[in-house]
């Protein structure tokens, strides 16, 4: 996982409640056996017509926010199913880093696996940046995850808080199983016990 | 001190807690599918890993599969390439697989209790975040994202911190014609698409201990379209009858004891929650979203809301929004609604007892002119138990496709889906916009009444036809 440590980017203004992964990323474009090329249908059904034309009033499809790393939008950011492609699209676009006042859990929790700071502040901040990031190219939002803080175009920096654990995995780019097998001897032990204690649990078998 | 059923069951699953509160939490079953499961095996593969417990693994192709012509296999390319790469990896592995032409085949969240795979005071994920439906059997069920399920298959645990609890309790006996679909829906209603956020849900109260298992896997299944993390409900005399002859449940005095353990897992009367939501049975209508968040839901005997109405800036532009989506003008009725297609099935309502109900709404009449209507048992042994039943012909007579099982239409990815433009009464989980097809519209509901849909050619009260 590629380290996230400090960002200065333009930020794209997406002023929708309940962005949900479907509209992240389509049902239809998760038929793929790889992590990467999602990029192109990010947020499909807003960028695109139906003819597969881009709609010019979508801000992806102007410029500077082709280039945006950062995403601004508002509550609930990401409710719904728990595919990993909505990430990975985001990603593959090029954004590493979102900004709400909210997140669904599921989708919280894969951004993280992906190398992408979900950073949570209060909506009335969240207007002052959506306002902020409809500057454009003048004005560039930079996230320092080791201070924890967004600064805003004008100076201002803005305190965001993050779980301890999840900070330090982002920022030395680490491998949650490597962490995990770190206690493969409490994982044997655990096994050990319960497989006394719950000797009435039977493994799983297909019998043909 | 006084524990949930959450805090039991989690407490009971935590391999070491770490300084921050970080728990490495150990996963007793883990079910995997072709969609969200290439990417994780490639890590595997990549790392030189091997599935810790295949023995604790259960793999099925569900999501991509076509639900007519099993035999001349998959046609699409790229799901037909799913599926191979899922048999491939399960061949590789070592992990148990149920095939597409088994009889056991089906929606992963069916087959799970189904088979006696999911029991009660477990820990169960799956790359899919209807995984919270196995919740109704008392077990902790959650969805998880690739990441998460390659660190499954290589380590039996997942890095988590605890949810917090919440406490939905209806209490009362349900009015005529309302199901377990519209006490969810009622649910969702009231708290929001984010009410649950960061929570784990435990439903309680008179009117959930009523409902059957399939009904409670109804509630426990949208448990994530409030937002939170599972559902729960105690394990009682309902769960373990439910458990008791499944072919991979405990059998004897391994079920005894199993049930021992069990019986200790409801509640502590003294337990406190971090969220109390009181919902009273007797107000619940048969239920119908208009809009295209599961929030956006009202009784079938009302109207499409005016923006107008809406204070707040944001949430007046995003119902005007649904409203142009889902082509409604305020104040229409919603039981005017014509619809074009009719879905019954899915994680959601795909299990025998929603195959009766719409049966009996079905028996003696017939899907109105130009509408297309979908049966899609959740498995292979639901559509044999509804044929031993007859329930086959008293659907087909009335004019009702009956097909085989699989996701369908609950989510547009195989060739079961809604053209653009066309408004679908369903009995899925979600009715985002694309959901079901790029440009469908769609109208969640029970089973009953998309059954009453498609026999009156609109949204329909089902208890006007009951009458």
């Amino acid at each position: 996982m590629k380290p996230f440590t400090k960002l200065t980017a333009v930020a794209a203004p997406l002023p929708m409640a309940n962005v949900d992964t479907d509209k992240i990323i389509p049902a239809r474009f998760l038929k793929t056996i790889e992590r990467s090329g999602l990029g192109v249908h990010l947020f499909d059904t807003l960028r695109y017509d139906a003819n597969g034309s881009e709609r010019p009033g979508f801000v992806l499809n102007q410029e500077p926010y082709r280039n945006a790393q950062i995403l601004i939008a508002h509550e609930n950011f990401g409710c719904g199913s728990s595919r990993e492609h909505a990430p990975w699209a985001l990603l593959d676009f090029g954004i590493r880093c979102v900004i709400a006042p909210d997140f669904a859990d599921i989708f919280h929790n894969n951004c993280f696996k992906n190398g992408i700071l979900p950073v949570r502040l209060p909506r009335a901040i969240i207007d002052q940046l959506m306002e902020d990031a409809k500057l454009g190219a003048n004005s560039r939002v930079t996230i320092d995850l080791e201070a924890q803080e967004v600064v805003r175009p004008n100076g201002e920096r803005i305190h965001f808080e993050i779980d301890p654990f999840r900070k330090k995995l982002l920022l030395e780019g680490l491998d949650d199983i490597d962490q995990t097998l770190q206690h493969a001897a409490a994982i044997d032990a655990y096994e050990a016990k319960t497989k006394r204690e719950r000797s009435f649990i039977p493994g799983i078998e297909v019998c043909p | 001190m006084a524990k949930t059923l959450f805090d039991k069951v989690w407490d009971a699953h935590v391999v070491e807690r770490l300084p921050d509160g970080t728990c490495v939490l150990y996963i007793d079953r883990h079910l995997v599918h072709e969609v969200t499961s290439p990417q994780a095996f490639e890590g595997l593969r990549a790392a030189g890993r091997r599935v810790r417990r295949p023995d604790a693994t259960i793999a099925v192709v569900d999501h991509n599969v076509p639900t007519t012509d099993r035999q001349a296999g998959i046609k699409e390319a790229d799901s037909r390439l799913q599926v191979e790469t899922l048999e491939r990896n399960v061949a590789a592995f070592g992990v148990p697989y149920i095939p597409l032409l088994d009889d056991r085949q089906g929606i992963v969240h069916i087959i799970g209790p189904e088979e006696g795979i999911s029991l009660p005071g477990m820990t169960i994920v799956c790359g899919d975040s209807h995984t919270s439906t196995h919740g109704a059997l008392g077990s902790l069920a959650f969805g998880i994202g690739t990441s998460e399920v390659e660190h499954v298959l290589a380590t039996q645990t997942l890095l988590q911190r605890p949810a917090k609890n919440m406490n939905v309790a209806v209490e009362g006996s349900l009015p005529f014609g309302v199901t377990a679909k519209d006490i969810v829906l009622a649910i969702i209603g009231h708290i929001g698409t984010a009410g649950g956020t960061g929570h784990v849900i435990e439903y309680t109260g008179s009117a959930i201990r009523g409902l059957d298992m399939a009904g409670r896997m109804t509630v426990c299944n949208m448990s994530i379209e409030a937002g939170a993390r599972a559902g729960m409900i105690a394990p009682d005399e309902t769960t373990f009858e439910y458990v008791r002859g499944r072919p991979m449940a405990p059998k004897g005095e391994a079920l005894e004891r199993a049930i021992a353990w069990w019986r200790t897992l409801p509640s502590d009367p003294a337990a406190a929650y971090d969220k109390l939501v009181q919902i009273d049975a007797a107000t619940i209508a048969p239920m119908v979203t208009w809009g295209t968040s599961p929030e956006a839901v009202a009784p079938i005997t009302g109207a499409v809301p005016d923006p107008r109405e809406v204070a707040d800036e944001a949430k007046r532009a995003q119902m005007e929004r649904m409203l142009e989506y889902m082509a409604l003008r305020p104040g229409q009725k919603l039981a005017e609604l014509a619809v074009d297609v009719v879905f019954i099935g899915s994680c959601t309502n795909g299990r025998i007892e929603d195959i009766r109900a719409a049966a009996a709404v079905a028996r003696g009449r017939k899907v109105a002119p130009g509408v297309r209507a979908l049966v899609v048992p959740g498995s292979g042994l639901v559509k044999r138990q509804a044929e031993a039943e007859g329930l086959d012909r008293v659907l087909t007579e009335a004019g009702f496709e009956w097909r085989e099982a699989g996701c369908s239409m609950c989510l547009g990815m195989n060739p079961d889906k809604l053209t653009p433009g066309q408004r679908c009464a369903s009995t899925s989980n979600r009715n985002f916009e694309g959901r079901q097809g790029p440009g469908g519209r769609t109208h969640l509901l029970s089973p009953a009444m998309a059954a009453a849909a498609a026999v009156t050619g609109r949204l329909a009260d089902v208890r006007e036809l009951a009458r």
